[in-house]
């Protein structure tokens, strides 16, 4: 909790909702015929509407970007290093919004919302949505806002899956995009980890085929097993040695299968702090949304062509540990928009964070995030 | 941005609204430069400790290593290639060269002349490895591993059937001299060749 609210802060802040009755297609083939979406704002839109930047989250964000909810609030949003007063995405100069996905767990429409067809939770029945399906109701809230064109798409991992699709599926509605450790789909290995964490939930004898809710449980078991697996590939094994090591709790080995060693406590502690804050079937809708995204697809699967659809100019940023999408993955990305003629800077950033390097303040990343940042700023006049 | 002598040559010989590619783009000086009268491209570089500048000067900057070749782009995709003060960097001189002149429609490389005579008589004379304002670093932490004469390069170009179109000499204080001129080799601190694949028509 801030004993008071440092100056690079967005300060308190307060979500809300907009209900959106325009009725979206699904990729899947069914149809919400309206639908609420959680957003938070940050910074003043200006007169022509042109400053405004879109944060897309990842597989367990939220509409919570930045600053505080309230004085008691422990930690500021997940954003935080990176929005705010004179930082990377300067508020001083952006407006920005950040919403929580549809079929998400913290206020937009998703599977703990009340299906008006039965007046009970969706549950499981919510449909599975997609990376496309979000990007379209992105797009009916920008026009909620009056945004014809957002300055930039911003997002790490699942959420520069997200500002990349954007570029794709809508040119003409964003002027940059910063696609930061994401990949242009998933890979066997990345899907493999998302089934052992739907595997997880889903043997969870709480879990009840998702309907754990009209039985007044929860299947945490489950759902805190597939938050373990996901930090694990969160951190490098770098990462993880110099948090914990082979540091045990007690100073000695006890010869038993109780938490013993720092890492595991640490684990632990993931696991039953996500539980209580996060419902499961959204974490197996986010999953297959991830495993989902592929926008070659569309393309005849070359990634060139797809890339040939981009207006924006991009960012691509990717971190030298992560070994979830590696920079590797993130050079498959710039080289098709290189094939396609596009504009595009590219940085492989030295960290040893692994994966969640994205969220960290790492110099050299929001030195170059901020440069890029204070280029479209420029370029706007804002 | 100030431009080097040696990018101040490149820019002359580079049209208005060329495409072209900078190898080691450093802050992004050069493009930049080429890019006020509608030149453009990418830059690439290793390091990418001056990314910040090369963004701010509208630069776009891809961090790749030149060792690797670039096979990410296509056949013929660039009017000029430009490779400054980077060759002598490189673990494979000969296969980068390959690279530029597949890439790009004309090349362009710049290096510090090792035959200069300031670096023969530290050679000869002194008996050790030459330290000079353009290569400044000792023989043990240098990055400079493939450093040549201007005999040398123009040897290279020719084992891999490179034309010669275009060359420019300088020394550093004078820019151009009469010693440079008749004995290039000798006189000449940093060399910059424009060259062009031969082709047998």
């Amino acid at each position: 909790m801030p004993d008071s609210i440092p100056a690079d802060s967005v300060g308190l802040v307060s979500p809300t909702t907009y209900h959106i009755d325009t009725p979206l297609q699904l990729d899947c083939g069914r149809t919400l015929s309206s639908y609420d979406l959680i957003v938070e704002t940050y910074g003043e839109l200006n007169a022509d509407k042109s400053n405004a930047v879109l944060i897309c989250h990842a597989l367990s964000g939220d509409h919570h970007a930045a600053g505080y909810h309230s004085m008691d609030e422990r930690k500021p949003g997940w954003w935080d290093t990176a929005i705010g007063p004179g930082k990377a995405i300067d508020t001083n100069r952006f407006f920005v919004v950040c919403l929580n996905n549809l079929g998400g767990c913290k206020g937009s429409t998703g599977p703990m919302t009340i299906n008006p067809d039965t007046g009970k939770a969706y549950g499981p029945d919510f449909p599975i949505v997609t990376v496309e399906d979000w990007v379209r109701s992105q797009a009916a809230l920008a026009d909620k806002l009056g945004i014809a064109q957002w300055a930039a798409v911003v997002g790490g991992s699942l959420g520069g899956m997200q500002a990349l699709q954007w570029a794709i599926s809508l040119p003409h509605r964003l002027r940059h995009t910063i696609i930061i450790a994401a990949a242009p789909k998933l890979s066997a290995q990345n899907i493999a980890f998302n089934e052992v964490a739907r595997t997880a939930i889903k043997s969870d004898p709480d879990f009840h085929d998702g309907h754990y809710m009209a039985h007044n449980t929860l299947p945490k078991q489950g759902l805190g097993l597939a938050r373990m697996l996901g930090h694990i590939t969160y951190l490098s094994d770098e990462a993880m040695g110099e948090k914990f090591g082979r540091e045990l709790r007690s100073g000695a080995i006890q010869y038993g299968y109780d938490v013993e060693f720092q890492i595991e406590s640490y684990l632990r502690y993931q696991s039953t702090s996500f539980v209580g804050r996060f419902d499961a079937n959204t974490y197996l809708l986010m999953t297959k949304a991830l495993d989902y995204f592929d926008p070659a697809k569309k393309f005849n699967d070359d990634l060139n062509q797809t890339m040939a659809q981009i207006e924006a100019k991009s960012l691509v940023v990717s971190f030298t540990s992560d070994w979830r999408f590696s920079p590797m993955r993130s050079r498959e990305i710039v080289n098709a928009m290189l094939a396609a003629g596009k504009s595009v800077t590219y940085a492989e950033v030295e960290a040893h964070q692994g994966h969640d390097a994205f969220l960290m303040p790492i110099p050299r990343y929001l030195e170059i995030f901020a440069s890029y940042m204070n280029q479209v700023a420029g370029e706007i006049k804002a | 941005m100030k431009l080097r002598i040696d990018q101040q040559i490149i820019s002359d010989w580079i049209p208005d609204g060329a495409r072209v590619l900078d190898l080691g783009c450093g802050n992004g000086a050069l493009l930049n430069h080429l890019q006020q009268r509608g030149v453009t491209g990418y830059g690439l570089e290793i390091d990418n400790s001056r990314f910040a500048e090369c963004i701010e000067a509208g630069v776009n900057v891809i961090q790749s290593d030149l060792d690797e070749g670039l096979s990410q782009f296509a056949d013929q995709s660039f009017d000029y290639v430009i490779l400054s003060q980077t060759l002598q960097a490189i673990k494979r001189p000969d296969f980068l060269l390959r690279e530029i002149a597949r890439v790009g429609k004309k090349g362009i490389i710049g290096f510090p002349n090792f035959g200069y005579w300031q670096c023969r008589v530290q050679l000869a004379l002194g008996g050790r490895m030459p330290v000079s304002k353009t290569l400044p670093n000792a023989w043990y932490e240098t990055p400079n591993i493939h450093l040549c004469t201007i005999q040398d390069f123009e040897r290279l170009c020719a084992d891999h059937r490179l034309t010669v179109l275009n060359h420019s000499i300088v020394n550093h204080e004078h820019k151009d001299s009469l010693g440079i001129r008749l004995l290039p080799n000798l006189f000449g601190q940093t060399a910059v060749y424009l060259v062009q694949q031969h082709t047998a028509s």
